[in-house]
């Protein structure tokens, strides 16, 4: 599996997806410019990483999605080909349309970083199939506007196909009420595009793959991807 | 542009006093322009100058074999083996954090960040000591709101981890809050970059953002006290943009590896002035600039403002010839500004050239070495009385005691503020907020860094001289109790104003007691910053030096924590109990007292005892251990029980009163668990080294037993714990919370 990591300004978390990329694929991912207008030949998989592309300036992700990289982007996931947006990341990805809805400020409009439970909704997919369908994992986040917002029809529709990848919910597996970090609607944590080739979450499971740094519960996305 | 005509009230008013004025006139042989009293003004300042503290700040020991290079460099640098240094340093932002919570701590986390990464070392992570007023006075939660969002704002979005902090409430910070940021960065040892030019003609060039209007006079603010007037100097206060500082970075890094830096200097405070006149002073040259060619954000900016200016995410730096369009090229990609803006020169001149005009002709060494000295008139503190065990009545019993102790603001948990910062951030955080020293894998590891911050300002108020030797000491035992090699220290000296013979005693005190301390303990102070005149109509706050210390962890997968692994343990208490309750959290909280000594520190049991656990620890003789601190043997024991859920019986008689054997808060002392046979292999092992070390306890259960107590299930514990800062929050008004 070949992987090509996008640096906009201002990203800061690539690092350490690149790390957890390395670590489940024994393969050094690609760095690619934003200011690039193709992506290496031959990727598999595109990661935007976590940070603060453009300052969060104008609105989370909302210039990053203007990047001239992004062309390639979208391209690319239209081939069918593999994106994941992680944090920043999901919040690129649903400004540049390759993913519907919103990334609101956080119910509490406090910034939150803690380890955070995650149910896996599905386990067919190439981002989760070294998961269990409804396996309880724990993860990272760090994000100050993940609240995932969208009409009711987009709500609906995600639901009906399946397109929830993630959601957020206690040790227990009980979803909702204090489980939920951030306010988002049905405690969604991350949600697929229609051919559940673009995955987009605001949690952080590259911050999850050494038993030494909180645990490995992260890993098994990378290691989905790496065998995809 | 006409400039002011230079008045005794003019001069007054750039916090220059009449003598100082004097000897300007006597350094230069002529009254100085408008632009050249702004220039002495912000380099002479206390902030700037250091003068009323440099006398005694060389009474610190400052070097080490492992120390690469101490104060007077942007920050301390470290050897930390494989080839690598460790870069680090803490400053203050208590004035501009005061008159805006937000901007002044998020660029006071920018400015330390800065530091680091001037040297040429990537930031790893990052450390903040709070102190605010009193919960009940009505701005404390708007203080808590802001600078908590600001450090949060500042670190997050740079991208480096917020590892470890310490926050407290006392009435004496209501006017005058304290935040104090640490950054410590990686670099490899041989490609430090320092602030000494070299090479006459050398290009100067300005990187990073743009030059404004704020923060003009931003260290002469920070060097006169509080008045009723002062939220009114909000324009004083700078802006951070902490995109603008990433890419800073970036580009910085880039620039060094090209091989086109010969010098480098941030511009922190005092702007271009200080940095431009500290690179030429150090390398014994004169520098030109030509202030046509400074990037501004605003038009018609005078010399004056642009050399006083205070705007964030600047650098100044001087090139190898002829490396200009690397250094360009680099810039440009990372969308920063860049622009030649003078240049070295062998007159030992600083002069600064606006409009093809002369404002600024000053002698270069002058400006920083013949800054006013000052051996400012102290009144040594006097020594309070100790207070014996017996002498504390037990107002209430020891369970409901422990509660409302770990409840209490001071020791409640702040997790509230901890996870408002990215602590995960790079992947290396192995030790958490939460413990006794935040642990930080270096790279791929095994090695690691541990990292503290704190100081206990009751203990320094009664007692400065062995407050503050008490700092020194904990800030060891922090980094023991993870299993860390302590290396060196940065401090943050917070003081009132150095014009009052009794703060300048409490000041000359604590220098003697850290010097003290530093010394047995080889622990060298290599970096650090003096933050006087911390004064409100209402007084000075109490002496508060900051203590930030940094260990060697040689493989990160022997660290231990506080958290109880497993039930069935024998808990082990290393040091002596004499039931010290001068100046505890027991007396304040419980007994409503503030009196009495602060416990005396032994500086050389202080030694051996941490050797002997760093020692237990490496050998993995131990599960868990924890330094005790504030409230003692049963505050100590309640949060190694609440980190893990698991919990314990204490099991002991003591010949003290048992709320002093609970609640003491006697020195060089240690909790740990170990395996029962393993635990009574280490108690005659400490015995034989003379060490007292006693069987105190077991874990198990999900209560925590006292003697002659109900137990208290650890969830009520962790309930009592954790509720305190989040309920006295939500008592914000919402608009409130930025």
């Amino acid at each position: 599996m070949k992987a090509a990591i996008i640096l906009f300004p201002g990203s800061n978390r690539e690092g350490d997806v690149y790390r957890a990329l390395a670590k489940a694929s024994g393969r050094k991912p690609a760095l690619v410019w934003h200011g690039e207008h193709d992506l290496p030949q031959g990727t598999d998989l595109v990661v935007l990483p976590g940070g603060f592309s453009y300052g969060d300036y104008l609105r989370c992700g909302a210039i990053a999605a203007r990047a001239p990289i992004m062309d390639g982007v979208r391209a690319h996931a239209a081939r069918g080909g593999l994106v994941l947006g992680i944090c920043n990341g999901f919040q690129i990805l649903c400004e540049s349309g390759l993913l519907p809805g919103v990334l609101m400020r956080n119910a509490n409009l406090r910034f939150a970083c803690h380890l955070q439970h995650l149910r896996v909704e599905r386990s067919d997919t190439r981002f989760t199939a070294h998961y269990r369908k409804h396996q309880v994992i724990k993860v990272a986040i760090a994000h100050g506007e993940g609240n995932y917002t969208a009409d009711g029809q987009t709500i609906a529709r995600l639901e009906d196909a399946g397109r929830i990848a993630f959601r957020y919910c206690n040790g227990e597996a009980a979803l909702g009420g204090l489980a939920n970090p951030n306010g988002s609607m049905n405690d969604i944590a991350g949600i697929y595009s229609e051919k559940l080739n673009v995955l987009g979450l605001m949690p952080h499971p590259e911050n999850l793959v050494d038993p030494l740094v909180g645990g490995t519960d992260g890993l098994a996305l990378f290691e989905s991807l790496a065998a995809a | 542009m006409d400039e002011p005509a230079i008045t005794p009230e003019l001069v007054a008013a750039h916090g220059l006093k009449p003598d100082e004025y004097q000897r300007i006139l006597g350094l230069i042989g002529r009254a100085p322009s408008f632009t050249e009293l702004g220039i002495f003004s912000a380099m002479w300042n206390e902030h700037c100058s250091y003068k009323s503290s440099r006398l005694h700040l060389r009474k610190l020991p400052t070097k080490g074999p492992h120390v690469i290079h101490g104060p007077g460099e942007n920050a301390g640098v470290i050897d930390i083996g494989d080839g690598l240094a460790c870069v680090f340093k803490m400053e203050s932002h208590n004035h501009p954090s005061f008159i805006e919570p937000f901007q002044g701590a998020a660029t006071g986390v920018g400015g330390i960040l800065r530091d680091v990464f001037t040297m040429g070392a990537r930031p790893v992570a990052c450390l903040d000591l709070l102190r605010f007023g009193a919960p009940e006075h009505p701005l404390t939660r708007h203080f808590v709101a802001g600078v908590v969002a600001g450090i949060g704002s500042y670190g997050n979005s740079f991208g480096v981890p917020t590892v470890g902090g310490t926050t407290r409430f006392d009435r004496r910070y209501d006017g005058n809050i304290l935040v104090n940021a640490m950054a410590v960065g990686i670099a490899e040892k041989d490609a430090i970059f320092y602030a000494k030019a070299s090479g006459v003609g050398n290009p100067i060039v300005y990187l990073g953002s743009k030059t404004g209007r704020d923060g003009i006079h931003g260290a002469t603010m920070a060097s006169a006290a509080f008045d009723e007037a002062s939220q009114e100097n909000r324009p004083a206060v700078q802006i951070g943009d902490p995109f603008a500082e990433k890419l800073l970075l970036e580009a910085c890094l880039e620039l060094m590896r090209s091989g086109a830096v010969v010098a480098i200097q941030d511009m922190g405070a005092a702007g271009l002035t200080s940095s431009a006149v500290e690179m030429g002073a150090k390398g014994n040259l004169g520098v030109l600039l030509d202030l046509d060619a400074v990037p501004c954000r605003e038009a018609g900016m005078t010399a004056y403002e642009m050399l006083l200016s205070e705007s964030q995410e600047r650098m100044l730096m001087v090139l190898a010839p002829g490396k200009e369009e690397i250094a360009q090229a680099i810039f440009r990609k990372w969308g920063l500004d860049f622009a030649i803006i003078g240049q070295t020169t062998d007159d030992l001149r600083f002069r600064v050239k606006h409009h093809g005009e002369i404002k600024a002709d000053l002698p270069i060494k002058e400006l920083g070495d013949q800054a006013p000295l000052y051996d400012r008139p102290y009144l040594r503190p006097p020594k309070p009385a100790a207070i014996r065990p017996e002498e504390a009545n037990a107002p209430i019993g020891n369970r409901e005691a422990l509660l409302r102790l770990i409840g209490s603001p001071n020791l409640a948990s702040k997790r509230w503020i901890y996870e408002q910062y990215d602590h995960l951030i790079l992947s290396n955080t192995v030790g958490p907020p939460g413990g006794d020293a935040a642990v930080v894998r270096i790279g791929e590891g095994p090695k690691g860094l541990a990292l503290t911050i704190d100081v206990n300002e009751h203990y320094c108020a009664a007692d400065p001289h062995e407050g503050a030797k008490q700092a020194i000491a904990e800030a060891w035992r922090n980094l023991c109790a993870v299993g860390a090699k302590p290396l060196a220290v940065t401090d943050n000296l917070n003081f009132g104003s150095p014009e009052r013979a009794e703060v300048m005693g409490e000041f000359v005190a604590a220098v003697e007691g850290l010097a003290a301390a530093c010394r047995a303990l080889d622990f060298p102070i290599v970096s650090g910053n003096v933050s006087l005149y911390n004064e409100s109509p209402d007084g000075a706050i109490p002496p508060t030096p900051a203590i930030g210390a940094v260990g060697l962890v040689d493989d990160v997968s022997l660290a231990v924590t506080i958290a109880f692994k497993r039930e069935g343990e024998t808990i082990l208490l290393i040091g002596e109990t004499a039931g010290w309750l001068g100046q505890s959290a027991y007396l304040r909280e419980i007994c409503g007292r503030q009196d009495g000594a602060p416990p005396p520190v032994d500086l050389s049991r202080e030694r051996k005892t941490g050797e002997f656990i760093r020692k237990l620890i490496g050998e993995r003789q131990v599960s868990a251990v924890h330094d005790l601190a504030e409230g003692g043997l049963a505050v100590a024991l309640a949060e190694m029980a609440m980190a893990s859920g698991i919990g314990a019986s204490l099991d002991l008689a003591p010949e003290i009163p048992l709320p002093a054997f609970l609640f003491g808060e006697d020195q060089a002392r240690y909790l740990m668990t170990a395996a029962p046979d393993a635990a009574r292999a280490i108690r005659e092992e400490a015995e034989a080294l003379g060490i007292s070390c006693a069987i105190v306890g077991a874990t198990g259960g999900n209560a925590l037993t006292i003697p002659g107590e109900t137990a208290i299930l650890v969830e009520e514990l962790q309930n009592r714990h954790e509720n305190w800062l989040p309920t006295y929050m939500q008592g914000l008004h919402a608009e409130e919370n930025v």
